[in-house]
C-alpha cells in the first residue's frame, strides 16, 4: 500500500497522496475550494488567488501548495469568505462584464461565483476599461472584456493544443490576452476545436453562432451553485 | 397671476405619469392664458444603435430586448427576425415560428392588461377630474377590487407565456439566429391550458368594459384629443391582422392606401425620420407625403384600421362592432385606443388557445440556417405599434449599423398633435390651470400607451411636478403632487 498522508480540512480529516496539490487532496474528498484560474487537467497557475486558505495558519494558494502530513488547513471561515468575495468582486470592476446579455450567462464560472458568494453588486468603483474585441477568426471570438486572466487558454493551447496561441501582454492593469500574430487571431493556427474553447471560465474566448442555445433552467449553474459537483461526502474522508 | 418680460408663461409636467418611462409636457400661454404651444418631450437618451456597435449580431436579441422591462419581447423578437435574416433561416420551421409567435401573444396580452387596468382604469373608472388621491391603481383596487384582480392574474397569465417560451418572464433568450431554443413540453402545454378558459371570459369581459365606456362617453370621445391621421401596421398577405409577421400597409385618413404588402426589407424607400432640437425622440413620416402631412399613427386603433379581419372569431366580431361607430371608415378617436387595445387582447388570447391546442409547439426542429447576409431587417407589431429593427454586419459577424423605430416614435407626432388638441380644448383661455387640467393632457398621452422606457427605466415614485418657468426659463413657481 502507498503512502498516504493524513491532513485536516476545516476540522475534517482527509486522506492525501505525496505530490497531490492541497486542492487536488480537497476535491477528492468532496470539500470545494473555490477557484477561478485552476481547472483539472491544466498546470497549476495560482494567478487568481481565490483558492487561498490558511495553512497551518499562514495564507496559501491551495492550486500550488502541495500536500503534506499533519496540515491543518483552514478553508470555509469568514475571514477567507470574505476576502474571496473581494477578489470576486474586484475582477467585476476591472473588466466590462454584462451578465445581462453575455451568452456565457448562467455558464459562467465568474457569474456563478458571485451568486455562490450572495454578491449583488461590487463595493468598488466600476473601472470601465478599453478592451479590444479580435473576431477576425471566422470561428472564434475573443471579446476581451470579460477576460480575467486566469490564463487557462494559455495553458490548454500550450500543453494541449500544442501550439501556444495565446499568452499575456502588458503589465499591471494593463496586462492583457494576446495572441501568437501580429495582430489577429485569424493569422494563428487557432481551431475551433481547440481545448482551449472550452477552458474559459468567462465569455472571453468563445466559438462563434453557438449563443444561447441551451434554453435558461438548462444552463449549467441554473439549478445548482458553482461547486456543488464537488461538495460530497468523497471517499478519501477519515470518519 | 405672475407676469413676465413677454408676459407668457410655461406649464411643464414633469414627469408625466401612469405612462411607462420619463416624459414630460410643456405648455407655454400667453397673458390671457391662450395656449401658444404644447409639446410632449422625450427627455431621455439611450444611445443603443450606437454602443451595440461592434458586438456580434447573435447577441442583438438578447442585448437589444434591455431597451424596456415591459416590451422586452417585442424588441427579442424583432431583433430576432431580423438576425434570421443574416443567417438565412427566415424560413422558421414550425415548430419555431409558433413558439415565437406564442411568446408574442403572450406579450400582447400582458402589456396591454397592465396598460388597461393598472395604468388607464383609474382615468376610466373615476373620471379624468376626479381627486388625485383615489384616482390611481391604488384607489382602483379599493373600489373595484375584482377588476384589479383580473388585471393582476391576466397579466400573470401573460407573463407565463412569456417564461414558458422565452426561458423567463422578463427579458429572456428563447428566440435565437434561426429559430428557438426549446419547445413547449406537455406539462408546460397543460400549465397554460389549465386557466386558459378565464382568460377567455375575462378578455371578453375587458372588451365589454372599454366599448361600454367608449358608447357611453362616444360624444366626449369624438373630440377628445382627436384628430385625423394616416395609420401603419403590418397585415398579412390577405390583409388579415398579423401582429408577428406581414406586409407593411399604410392607409390615409379616409381609408385609401398609401402602401400595401411593401416588403420589410424595403422600409427605408417608404419610411424616413426627421430630427427636431427640442425632443431626443425622432419624428417618422411617410416619404411619399413627406414630413409635414405623412406622419401616422400606429398601435391598437392603427391596426383596427388597417387590417381588412381578424382571423379569430371572437374579435372579428369585436373588430366589426368597433368599426360600425365609424361606418367602417378609419376611426381618429384617441380615446377610441382603448377599445381597439382590448379588442386585441381577445386576439391575442384566441390565438394562444390556437396555438396551444397546435402540436407543432412539441416538435423537435428548432433552427434552419441557410446563406449569410450583410443586413436585415425585422418588423413586428408590439404592443404600442408597429417595431422596425435594422442591422448591418461585416464579414467578422461584428455589428456596424443598427437604426430601430420603436412603436412610440412612430406615435410621437400622434401624440403631440393630441396633447395640442386637449391643451386648446381645455385649458386655453382659462382662468386658472387646475390639476384636473392637467390630468387631461396626460390622458390623451396614456391613451397612446407610450413606452418611454423604451428610453429609460423609472424608478420608485413618480411625483407630477407642475413648474412655471418664465420667458427666460427662470423657475417662478412650483407645485408637486406625490
Amino acid at each position: 500500500m502507498s503512502q498516504t498522508y493524513t491532513i485536516h480540512i476545516d476540522g475534517v480529516a482527509i486522506q492525501a497522496l505525496p505530490g497531490q496539490k492541497l486542492i487536488e487532496a480537497a476535491d477528492a474528498a468532496g470539500i470545494y475550494i473555490p477557484r477561478l484560474c485552476h481547472k483539472r487537467g491544466l498546470e497549476p497557475f495560482g494567478a487568481c488567488r481565490l483558492c487561498t486558505v490558511l495553512v497551518n495558519g499562514r495564507p496559501g494558494t491551495a492550486c500550488t501548495t502541495p500536500v503534506a502530513d499533519g496540515m491543518v488547513v483552514e478553508n470555509d471561515i469568514e475571514s477567507l469568505r470574505e476576502f474571496r468575495k473581494q477578489i470576486i468582486e474586484m475582477l467585476f470592476v476591472e473588466g466590462n462584464h454584462f451578465c445581462m446579455f453575455c451568452e456565457m450567462s448562467g455558464n459562467c464560472e465568474l457569474q456563478a461565483m458571485a451568486y455562490r458568494f450572495g454578491i449583488t453588486a461590487p463595493r468598488y468603483p466600476y473601472i470601465w476599461p478599453h478592451r479590444e474585441i479580435d473576431a477576425s477568426h471566422p470561428d472564434i471570438l475573443i471579446d476581451r472584456n470579460r477576460c480575467i486572466l486566469c490564463g487557462r487558454c494559455v495553458r490548454a493551447s500550450r500543453d494541449i493544443d500544442g501550439k501556444h496561441v495565446y499568452d499575456f501582454v502588458g503589465r499591471g492593469a494593463h496586462k492583457q490576452i494576446a495572441v501568437n500574430a501580429a495582430a489577429r487571431l485569424a493569422d494563428t493556427n487557432a481551431d475551433v476545436t481547440d481545448e482551449a474553447l472550452n477552458v474559459c471560465p468567462v465569455g472571453a474566448l468563445l466559438k462563434k453562432r453557438t449563443a444561447f442555445q441551451v434554453p435558461i433552467g438548462r444552463r449549467l449553474y441554473d439549478l445548482k451553485p458553482i461547486g456543488s459537483e464537488i461538495e460530497s461526502d468523497g471517499s478519501t474522508r477519515i470518519d | 397671476m405672475v407676469t413676465t418680460k413677454d408676459k407668457t408663461r410655461r406649464i411643464v409636467i414633469s414627469p408625466v405619469t401612469r405612462v411607462e418611462g420619463h416624459g414630460k409636457v410643456s405648455i407655454l400661454l400667453d397673458e390671457e392664458n391662450n395656449v401658444q404651444q404644447a409639446r410632449l418631450h422625450i427627455v431621455e437618451f439611450r444611445g443603443f444603435e450606437r454602443f451595440i456597435q461592434g458586438r456580434p449580431y447573435w447577441e442583438m436579441p438578447v442585448a437589444v430586448q434591455r431597451l424596456c422591462g415591459i416590451c422586452p419581447v417585442s424588441h427579442h423578437l424583432c431583433a430576432a427576425k431580423a438576425v434570421d435574416r443574416l443567417v438565412g433561416g427566415e424560413q422558421l420551421t414550425p415548430t419555431a415560428e409558433k413558439m415565437r409567435r406564442l411568446m408574442h401573444y403572450g406579450q400582447i396580452f400582458q402589456s396591454h392588461v397592465l396598460h388597461f387596468f393598472h395604468l388607464c382604469s383609474p382615468d376610466l373608472l373615476f373620471g379624468f377630474d376626479a381627486d388625485p388621491k383615489i384616482r390611481n391603481v391604488i384607489g382602483v383596487a379599493a373600489k373595484y377590487p375584482d377588476l384589479a384582480k383580473q388585471g393582476i392574474f391576466m397579466r400573470k397569465y401573460g407573463q407565463e407565456v412569456i417564461r414558458l417560451t422565452a426561458g423567463k418572464k422578463i427579458h429572456g433568450t428563447g428566440a435565437i439566429p434561426g429559430g428557438i431554443n426549446k419547445n413547449l413540453s406537455i406539462e408546460e402545454r397543460d400549465e397554460l391550458l389549465a386557466d386558459l378558459d378565464q382568460m377567455i371570459a375575462w378578455s371578453l369581459g375587458a372588451v365589454k368594459i372599454a366599448r361600454d365606456y367608449t358608447m357611453d362617453h362616444i360624444e366626449i370621445a369624438k373630440l377628445f384629443g382627436s384628430f385625423e391621421s394616416n395609420h401603419l401596421s403590418i397585415v398579412r398577405g390577405d390583409g388579415a391582422m398579423d401582429l408577428y409577421d406581414g406586409g407593411l400597409r399604410a392607409i390615409d385618413r379616409d381609408g385609401k392606401k398609401i402602401f400595401d404588402q411593401v416588403d420589410n426589407q424595403d422600409y427605408l424607400s417608404y419610411i424616413a425620420e426627421e430630427v427636431r432640437d427640442w425632443s431626443y425622440m425622432k419624428f417618422p413620416f411617410i416619404k411619399s407625403i413627406g414630413p409635414e402631412n405623412g406622419w401616422y399613427r400606429v398601435g391598437p386603433l392603427a391596426r383596427i384600421n388597417t387590417c381588412d379581419f381578424i382571423d379569430t372569431p371572437e374579435a372579428e366580431s369585436a373588430r366589426k362592432e368597433f368599426m360600425a361607430v365609424t361606418q367602417g371608415k378609419p376611426n381618429h378617436m384617441t380615446l377610441a385606443y382603448h377599445w381597439a387595445r382590448m379588442i386585441e387582447v381577445l386576439h391575442a388570447i384566441e390565438k394562444i388557445a390556437e396555438l396551444l391546442h397546435d402540436p407543432d409547439l412539441q416538435g423537435t426542429d428548432l433552427v434552419v440556417r441557410g446563406d449569410r447576409r450583410d443586413e436585415g431587417v425585422g418588423i413586428l407589431e408590439a404592443p404600442r405599434g408597429t417595431l422596425f429593427h435594422h442591422y448591418r454586419i461585416n464579414k467578422d459577424d461584428q455589428v456596424t449599423m443598427c437604426n430601430l423605430i420603436v412603436s412610440t416614435t412612430s406615435n410621437n407626432e400622434p401624440m403631440n398633435r393630441a396633447v395640442q388638441r386637449v391643451a386648446q380644448d381645455h385649458l386655453s383661455g382659462k382662468p386658472e390651470i387646475s390639476e384636473a387640467m392637467l390630468n387631461h393632457v396626460e390622458v390623451a398621452i396614456r391613451a397612446y400607451d407610450p413606452c418611454l422606457s423604451c428610453a429609460t427605466h423609472a424608478m420608485g415614485q413618480m411625483p407630477l411636478s407642475v413648474i412655471l418657468v418664465d420667458a427666460n426659463g427662470e423657475i417662478i413657481d412650483e407645485k408637486t403632487k406625490q
